[in-house]
């Protein structure tokens, strides 16, 4: 097999800022001393002026995002995702949510393959936290062209929008040249009828290799990808529960409040089916190389299929 | 417009508070009448504004930290004109546009959401700092509670703005004295204020909050610093103009009752002829 190329959606980030930026001239960065490891450097050496550098202030910068927006600026705040949803949380609730300010919150480190920084940066919760404001778009990207794609996509959309991005380099699995990216529309990656994997972020690429495997035994999994999960694409995860009659969701965050929470609220009232919910369950994570910690919280390939094996007995 | 157009504008405003917070039967009188007079200045002297245009881009900012004190906010916005002075008796009830703080999404004129304590000054740095960006001359004032600013984030945010050297952002604090558990300077005290700001870099001006001259002068000190933020520390009195609840805590958020509500108007319908 070919060299697979493995880029991080956090640099996807940086670029497709700093592409935006040549043609923008209201698009504001803002960062909170990471800007090295949020990518918003690359912007930064190319529009100085316009990269916002707040310090260690996180609750600060959401609010100086806010009024930015309210004089027609499109700032995106950058920070890690435990201090963007975490920390901030207020602060984007309060002074960018309640407003409904054209705002893009950009979350990088998502999840445990924060790796070895350990549990204080790796943050599980957010997609539970930004899911629960009123008006607020989250978007899990999978990969560099979804990323990128999806970056371009917050800045033309106006209102608050929460994108988060990954540390840890992953595969390009969508073909730029081809790929569509619309907010609110799951993509069917593979086509199944045993049981749909309903996947996010990382995990996507960790799902279509499990349903590989899985094929392999007899299993055929459909994968449906939810780069957004708010607002849920419920028509496509509705018809697919009711073409396969099981459902697994996988996701880099606790299995409360997430993807999978989401994915249980929409079919519990309009196609009750079994699901079960892979994620992190409901534990802090660790320090440790990310791919190592990945195949620990049960999140690669492997354990995925083994899961879904199981599920479908 | 000289001080005596403001005193009557200042007394409409209060009569504004006190029927808007009787009304609602909630709402934070204490707060709202020591900032009357100041809102009073900024609104109908110092800032660049047109009520029949409230969105217009080249406007002055301005951001109500301490949101608790909106009744002033809104009484100084319909008394000049943004929306009917009828409007305020509906104040905190439901389908009304005026919320229990300000929402810049309905009422006109409110040029940022606010109420949860520490947030809107860096609303307002985000504000001043567009100008910076485009060159452009407006100019932007927030009003912080002495209380409030025991919230860390305003300290982040004057660090950001005497940092950013936001000239064009003028921080007003209400320096009533009095929090909902008591003295400020008994719950956590934020003294000395002056020496703080000036230690983030503030040019640092304190005023009787209530004397329109004080006002005058500090705002036009304000608009010729260059360099920094400035920040007026206005010496206020928690309940001003309205004798029983002058300097009271226990006004920070209760209602008049009816036979209150009377005594107020007919203290401030005098005070109005005077």
């Amino acid at each position: 097999m070919a060299d697979i190329k493995k880029i991080a959606t956090r640099e996807s980030y940086g670029n497709t800022l700093a592409e935006l930026g040549k043609t923008h001239e209201d698009l504001i960065v803002l960062d909170a001393d990471l800007a090295g490891a949020t990518k918003t450097s690359i912007f930064k050496k190319a529009f100085p002026d316009r990269h916002i550098d707040c310090g260690i202030a996180e609750a600060n910068m959401a609010g100086v995002a806010a009024g930015l927006a309210t004089c027609g600026k499109v700032p995106f705040m950058s920070t890690f995702a435990m201090f963007a949803a975490g920390r901030a949380f207020e602060q984007v609730r309060n002074s960018i949510g309640y407003p409904h300010l054209n705002v893009k919150i950009g979350a990088t480190h998502a999840g445990i393959s924060v790796g070895e920084d350990g549990a204080t940066h790796q943050c599980n919760e957010d997609i539970a936290l930004m899911r629960e404001i009123p008006g607020m778009v989250v978007i899990n990207p999978c990969d560099d062209t979804e990323a990128r794609a999806a970056v371009k996509a917050a800045y033309e959309y106006v209102g608050p929008v929460y994108l988060r991005f990954g540390r840890l380099a992953i595969p390009v699995i969508n073909d730029p040249e081809t790929y569509k990216f619309e907010i609110g529309k799951g993509i069917t990656m593979k086509e199944g009828s045993d049981v749909t994997i309903i996947a996010t972020g990382l995990c996507v690429n960790e799902a279509l290799n499990a349903a590989e495997k899985l094929g392999a035994e007899g299993i055929n999994a459909e994968v449906i990808n939810i780069h957004t999960i708010k607002p849920l694409d419920e028509e496509l995860v509705i018809a697919s529960a009711l073409k396969t009659g099981k459902v697994v969701t996988v996701e880099e965050h606790s299995i409360i409040g997430g993807l999978g929470s989401a994915v249980c609220e929409t079919l519990s009232t309009k196609a009750p089916t079994k699901v079960l919910r892979i994620g992190i369950n409901d534990t802090f994570g660790e320090s440790g190389p990310a791919v190592e910690l990945i195949k620990k919280y049960g999140l690669d390939a492997d354990s995925i299929a083994a899961k879904v094996k199981e599920f479908c007995k | 417009m000289d001080n005596s157009q403001l005193k009557k504008h200042a007394n409409d405003i209060r009569k504004g508070i006190i029927t808007a917070v009787h009304s609602a039967k909630s709402g934070h009188p204490g707060g709202s009448l020591s900032a009357a007079d100041i809102l009073t200045y900024l609104y109908f002297e110092e800032m660049n504004i047109d009520p029949s245009n409230p969105k217009n881009e080249e406007r002055d900012r301005f951001v109500l930290s301490k949101g608790h004190a909106a009744p002033a906010l809104y009484s100084t916005l319909a008394n000049r004109g943004y929306f009917s002075t009828e409007e305020l008796e509906t104040l905190r009830h439901v389908g009304s546009i005026l919320q229990g703080h300000p929402d810049m999404k309905h009422i006109p004129g409110v040029d940022m959401s606010a109420g949860s304590l520490g947030q809107g000054l860096s609303a307002a740095c985000g504000m001043a700092l567009s100008a910076k960006l485009d060159r452009a001359s407006f100019r932007v004032y927030a009003m912080l509670g002495d209380g409030e600013i025991q919230e860390g984030q305003i300290w982040e945010a004057a660090m950001f703005a005497g940092h950013r050297k936001l000239d064009n952002l003028v921080v007003i604090v209400d320096n009533n004295g009095l929090q909902i558990d008591g003295n400020v300077a008994d719950v956590c005290s934020p003294y000395p204020i002056d020496k703080k700001f000036e230690a983030f870099n503030f040019n640092v001006i304190n005023i009787d909050g209530h004397d329109f001259d004080a006002i005058r002068g500090a705002f036009t000190v304000a608009k010729a610093c260059k360099g920094m933020p400035t920040a007026i520390i206005a010496h206020t009195v928690k309940g001003k103009g309205v004798s029983f609840m002058e300097d009271q805590a226990s006004w920070h958020g209760t209602a008049p009752n009816d036979e209150q509500f009377e005594t107020a108007m007919e203290e401030l319908n005098k005070a109005g002829e005077l």
